[in-house]
């Protein structure tokens, strides 16, 4: 399946902002799972300074505010090719070693709820016992818009019993390491069959087992990843694969608007 | 090594022999007094220099000397007076001598050692063989807060991680020498060695003539070569170095600024600093310059809010992004930490025969790992001989020695350890050499340590001949750090 994707990231800020820097996760890699056949990310009111590879492996852009800016627009725009792999992302590669992925980070820290849920998980093989897993944290926490705080940690999630595909993914994360397995973020988009345009980027998790190597699992939908999913960033909780992340200058407030078309071609 | 010639020790001195009728340092190596009674090879000119003088001048010299100091000190903290008294480090006029071979011996094994901290280092933020071939477990870097994942994959320029580095020593006998510590991240203390010289040297210049000592003012224009030579790939033109500090309120800023003005160099704080066309650049008169090599005096967690402590003021949004882009060298390298930890220490003689294929030149002291249930058991059980260490700590803050303990003290640590046995490790108590200091009851031995400082660049190595000793001013005691009561020594390294 071949997708094509528009993703626009607008912010105004009530303060022309002095100075200030965002570091941009938004290019996807090609993998076994997904050829990226075409990838650009255009900036206005601000610049890019330079581009390198994180230690997930991420592609990062650090773009500079152009000074005096009261709106940052951020699009990237592409073609990526998508095969199915049974969600199968293929072993471990690069230097960050498998143990960093079972540290435990303040937005995946495993508490009572979390440890009460990986108590509940049932099954024989590893991937049976992921996939409940996956299914009781769905059955935990239900999927609800707008009512989940974006700085929720996977206990709030728990305790609050709704909750986003953010919140879905650091449960897991939280869950899987508690059970040992080395686990990870992704951030990437997802196509809705029946729209085009989405509401928002879409966020699962991976975890890794001895002999498969990585595998998704996309928790709010209750499946595997196949070829309506593109990976973009991963990292050890949202903070590490967050599309933007900034750092500015300047007092006053801020409004994101976002606009998704994600498209079978 | 020839016999020193038959002369007994001028009676207003007091040999290591008297000082050992008078207290508990008889047991301990000398290195000014053989046997107590005459004047190992090293001090034999400085030791007929100091029998001619009058103690009394001696006195007065000491106090210039302490003036000077002051002097300095208040000069370099004219913001902050009130403090200048406390950081005041005192001095002592009798300097630290170490002869030509020894020397030589020890050089051979600080750059064997230093080489291999540096192979570590790649190897750790790397393919990690060490790990994967035993030699150090998992855990020791997994559960390591010194271990910086961001580095993870980064080849700074010429593969230096750490281009300055402090070796503590310490020596026990005539040619025995022992790595206390390794200072991978920031080692401070070298405007000390330069002051002392540059002290002693004002008041004793006839010294200097009769006897070959070893220059060490190249250090600054050292450093700023060493620096250079590490200019990142994004450099055009000859390379630009800055002195990177925390500010006035920062301890050793009187040593920021220093470096900075000796080597020739911006002395810049964070926020003069921004990301300009993919570089780190400063401002200036003429707009922005971008800077290719910074000496960071900001620890790891400051130096970058956008990637580290969000909070911190002190460092520059996006340069942890431009140095893993390739557009500027952070000397040392962020991450650092983890081949100085003291849980790593003990692993150092297996680390230097990992990467340099030989056995270690200088020896560890032997640690305890209070991590492992024996050794926690052996050093519960001994622990009025053991000197116990934080893994994390510095400074000589939270460490117990045993023989100068009380019962409290003693209490309290075995409660420390049982609640967080791998925040420690214990070693034996050393028996540190002693240097005399020059007291009013004229010379008594003390206790002293010496940090050499080591500067690589794609080059090579370069060490410095001397360093900084600190010497510990109270009578038998053994902790020479400066916030405990230390002072500090010239250290001398003769010509051959």
């Amino acid at each position: 399946m071949r997708l094509k994707i528009s993703h626009l990231t607008r912010y105004d800020y009530d303060e022309a902002v002095p100075y200030g820097l965002q570091q941009l996760r938004l290019t996807p890699k090609s993998t076994r799972a997904q050829e990226v056949t075409a990838w650009a990310t255009h900036i206005e009111g601000g610049k890019k300074e330079l581009s390198f590879e994180d230690h997930h492996r991420n592609v990062v852009e650090l773009v500079s505010f152009e000074p005096g800016t009261s709106t940052l627009i951020v699009r990237s725009e592409g073609e990526v090719e998508l095969t199915d792999t049974a969600g199968v992302v293929g072993p471990h590669a690069g230097f960050t070693p498998l143990w960093l992925f079972l540290r435990s980070t303040p937005l995946t820290r495993a508490g009572p709820g979390v440890r009460e849920i990986v108590r509940s998980v049932e099954g024989e093989g590893e991937i049976d016992r992921l996939h409940d897993l996956s299914a009781k944290i769905r059955g935990r926490i239900a999927y609800e818009t707008g009512v989940s705080h974006p700085g929720w940690t996977a206990e709030d999630a728990v305790e609050a019993g709704h909750g986003v595909c953010q919140d879905h993914a650091h449960v897991f994360l939280a869950a899987a390491r508690a059970m040992g397995y080395p686990a990870r973020y992704v951030s990437g988009y997802l196509m809705m069959n029946d729209r085009v345009s989405q509401e928002a980027g879409h966020a699962w998790a991976e975890a890794h087992v001895d002999g498969l190597g990585w595998a998704g699992f996309d928790v709010s939908n209750g499946i595997s990843p196949d070829t309506r999913y593109v990976r973009v960033a991963t990292g050890l909780d949202y903070a590490e694969a967050a599309p933007v992340s900034g750092h500015r200058f300047g007092s006053g407030g801020e409004t994101l608007s976002v606009s998704l078309d994600v498209a079978q071609q | 090594m020839p016999e020193p010639a038959a002369e007994s020790p001028p009676t207003r001195l007091c040999s290591a022999t008297q000082a050992a009728q008078n207290g508990p340092m008889g047991s301990y190596f000398d290195e000014m007094w053989d046997d107590g009674e005459s004047l190992r090879a090293p001090y034999r000119e400085f030791g007929a220099w100091f029998e001619g003088e009058d103690p009394a001048r001696l006195r007065a010299k000491q106090r210039e000397a302490d003036d000077l100091f002051r002097l300095m000190g208040i000069t370099f903290n004219v913001y902050g007076r009130a403090e200048a008294e406390e950081r005041l480090i005192p001095f002592d006029i009798i300097p630290r001598i170490i002869s030509a071979r020894e020397w030589q011996k020890l050089c051979r094994g600080i750059e064997q050692r230093v080489r291999a901290i540096n192979a570590f280092l790649h190897d750790i933020y790397h393919r990690q063989e060490i790990v994967r071939a035993g030699r150090v477990p998992e855990a020791m870097i997994a559960r390591n807060e010194a271990f910086l994942p961001k580095m993870i994959g980064v080849n700074p320029p010429g593969g230096v991680y750490t281009h300055i580095v402090g070796i503590d020593l310490v020596r026990t006998g005539p040619d025995e020498f022992y790595v206390l510590e390794d200072n991978a991240r920031t080692p401070s203390g070298v405007s000390y060695m330069l002051e002392n010289r540059e002290t002693m040297l004002q008041m004793f210049p006839e010294l200097f003539s009769q006897t070959r000592v070893r220059p060490v003012s190249g250090y600054p224009r050292h450093l700023q070569r060493s620096l250079a030579a590490c200019a990142p790939p994004a450099t055009t033109g000859p390379p630009c170095v800055a002195v990177l500090t925390p500010g006035i309120y920062n301890s050793a800023y009187f040593e920021h600024a220093f470096l900075a003005d000796k080597m020739g160099v911006e002395l810049v704080e964070g926020h003069d600093l921004r990301v300009v066309d993919g570089r780190v650049a400063m401002r200036t008169t003429q707009g922005y310059r971008p800077i290719d090599v910074l000496y960071r005096r900001v620890d790891d967690e400051f130096i970058d809010p956008l990637n580290f402590n969000p909070e911190s003021a002190l460092g520059v949004p996006g340069i942890m992004d431009v140095y893993r882009a390739g557009g500027i060298t952070l000397a040392n390298a962020p991450g650092t930490g983890i081949a100085d930890d003291k849980a790593i220490y003990s692993y150092m003689p297996d680390i230097v025969e990992f990467y340099t294929g030989e056995k270690a030149i200088l020896q560890n002291v032997p640690t305890w790992r209070c991590s492992e249930p024996e050794a926690l058991a052996y050093v519960l059980d001994h622990l009025p001989e053991l000197v116990v260490k934080e893994v994390h700590g510095s400074g000589g803050y939270g460490m117990l020695i045993g023989p100068a303990a009380t019962k409290k003290d003693l209490r309290e640590f075995e409660r420390k350890l049982r609640a967080r046995p791998g925040n420690y490790i214990a070693q034996p108590t050393l028996s540190l050499s002693t240097v005399p200091i020059f007291s009013r009851a004229g010379l008594a031995p003390r206790h002293v340590d010496l940090r050499p400082f080591v500067l690589v660049s794609p080059e090579g190595m370069e060490i410095t001949p001397g360093g900084l000793t600190r010497v510990a001013l109270k009578k038998g005691s053994l902790v020479v750090n400066s916030s405990q009561g230390g002072g500090t020594k010239d250290t001398w390294v003769l010509e051959e």
